[in-house]
């Protein structure tokens, strides 16, 4: 018989809050994290907004010392402090440096889209480019790999358990929570650190913004320019952070009397195969769908028993195919599909982690009964006007909610279904 | 420069990598800086590269490998700036 698992930790870097509690407040307030970005204008980005942590470095330098913030670019940052609130959130305390007890009993997966790409801007590609390699130092190699990301958060926290680096684009931070929880419901480790983190850099973004899928019309207005959902979005808002969920078998939770969360009550990933309108940069529609219907399976939850959907939903020309997809996946008919909201309409699109910091929003709105505005979308785009009355424009409060569903899509076709239930004990 | 501002230097270079800061704090010319101060081995490259910094030095890679101890490191630097 398969484990219960359940969410006993949060911690969340996000545009717009650097810890759950002010999280939480700027959910519900609706508090835009999206401004102007001077090194995008530098740059001649047509998109010249995104959403970047603020304070971070003051929050870093009183957690870690001098020697680990040497190697620790952006991305490494957001996850080790992240993974340390979730840690704490939990009611474990952060192991002493010179306690050798390892737990082997705690893994994490904590995944990143890109990889530490400011590193490899901002040090690698100049000093090497001007032969000066061995200027480069000891710490170049730690911070552009990509597990570097999960590797520095097991040495804070002294892990003993698997500790990987996921990566599948956009949908990345979704799939590792349900990699965790297949690892916990296994058996495999009684806890899991699952979630993302993406560092904040201007090569990291430089080419979506090519590819013109960054939105170009609102960089005067910064916080209007992530648009999901609306007639008149133009693209995504790039954006970095973390947010990281501490898995926890529900009798581990139990035996050490822990304050849960919610529970993971399924989850589940795929892939398009690049058929169907799917390709490397496009979802196979087919793909999405049967996604979320496997998570549902998964999580033995009905379709009509969903109550809030967290979209992937990032403004791009995908939003009708998404809301269509949940739609179907739902069997739902206009004007009966559960609230649908965007947490990227706050933040951006903070890839690798979008989803990480998606599923800490979305636990908070279980676990509080509320949804978050979708902000910016009063002209809701066309081809999902029969689904309008769903869309919450303002915060609601929905202390019947039972059922949140978080989905992330990502280049490559890839797509990752959380399902949460509510933790009513 | 005298040998106690060398010193002085090098210990500074090397504080935010001991982690061993009890050590660093009582260290000798005769300190270990691996085995005594607790200096991961691989900053060994990024303290050297500091020491070219402070000091407006070039100190090429054979001439680290029998540096062991704060004062080994102390008379490299005399000897180069010399």
């Amino acid at each position: 018989m398969r484990r219960r698992v359940v969410v006993t930790g949060l911690g969340v870097i996000a545009p717009n809050a650097n810890n759950v509690d002010d999280f939480l407040l700027a959910l519900r307030k609706g508090s835009s994290g999206l401004r102007h970005n001077e090194a995008m204008e530098e740059s001649g980005f047509g998109c010249q907004v995104a959403g970047v942590p603020q304070g971070v470095d003051a929050l870093a330098e009183s957690l870690f010392d001098e020697g680990d913030l040497m190697a620790m670019n952006s991305g490494h940052r957001y996850a080790a402090l992240a993974a340390l609130e979730a840690w704490n959130d939990a009611g474990f305390e952060r192991p002493a440096r010179d306690d050798d007890a390892v737990d082997w009993n705690t893994g994490a997966i904590l995944g990143t889209g890109i990889g530490g790409m400011d590193t490899t801007g901002e040090k690698v590609v100049p000093l090497v480019n001007a032969g000066k390699t061995r200027r480069l130092g000891s710490t170049a190699v730690e911070q552009v790999m990509a597990s570097g990301i999960s590797a520095r958060v097991s040495g804070v926290l002294a892990l003993g358990n698997q500790v990987t680096t996921n990566s599948s684009a956009c949908s990345t931070g979704a799939e590792a929570v349900a990699l965790g929880l297949e690892r916990i419901r296994n058996g495999q480790a009684e806890r899991m650190l699952c979630g993302g983190a993406e560092g904040a850099s201007r090569y990291l973004w430089a080419g979506f913004d090519s590819m013109r899928v960054l939105c170009r019309g609102f960089n005067d207005e910064p916080e209007k320019a992530s648009r999901p959902m609306s007639a008149s979005a133009g693209g995504f808002i790039p954006a970095a952070g973390s947010g990281v969920l501490l898995l926890e078998s529900l009798e581990s939770a139990v035996a050490r009397g822990a304050r849960i969360h919610a529970e993971v009550a399924g989850a589940a990933v795929n892939c398009g195969g690049h058929r169907r309108g799917g390709s490397m940069t496009a979802p196979n529609p087919d793909g999405v769908r049967r996604c979320i219907e496997m998570g549902l399976r998964d999580g033995g939850v009905a379709t009509g028993d969903v109550d809030l959907i967290n979209g992937h939903l990032t403004a791009t020309s995908a939003d009708p195919n998404e809301v269509r997809a949940w739609a179907a996946a739902l069997q739902r008919e206009p004007g009966t599909l559960p609230v649908i909201t965007s947490t990227k309409s706050m933040i951006g699109h903070g890839l690798g982690a979008a989803g990480a910091m998606e599923c800490v929003a979305t636990t908070l709105m279980l676990r509080h009964g509320f949804v978050h505005p979708a902000l910016n979308c009063e002209d809701v785009h066309p081809e999902i006007e029969p689904h309008a009355a769903s869309i919450p424009h303002t915060a609601r409060e929905l202390p019947e909610l039972e059922i949140a569903v978080k989905a992330g899509f990502g280049f490559g076709d890839v797509n990752a279904c959380v399902v949460l239930r509510k933790w009513n004990s | 420069m005298t040998r106690e501002e060398v010193f002085e230097r090098v210990i500074k270079i090397l504080t935010p990598h001991a982690k061993d800061q009890e050590a660093l704090a009582s260290a000798s010319d005769t300190t270990n800086i691996l085995d005594g101060l607790k200096v991961n081995s691989a900053r060994l490259v990024d303290v050297v590269l500091a020491f070219e910094d402070e000091f407006d030095l070039e100190i090429p890679d054979e001439d680290v490998d029998g540096v062991n101890t704060v004062g080994d490191c102390v008379s490299m630097i005399l000897g180069k700036a010399s």
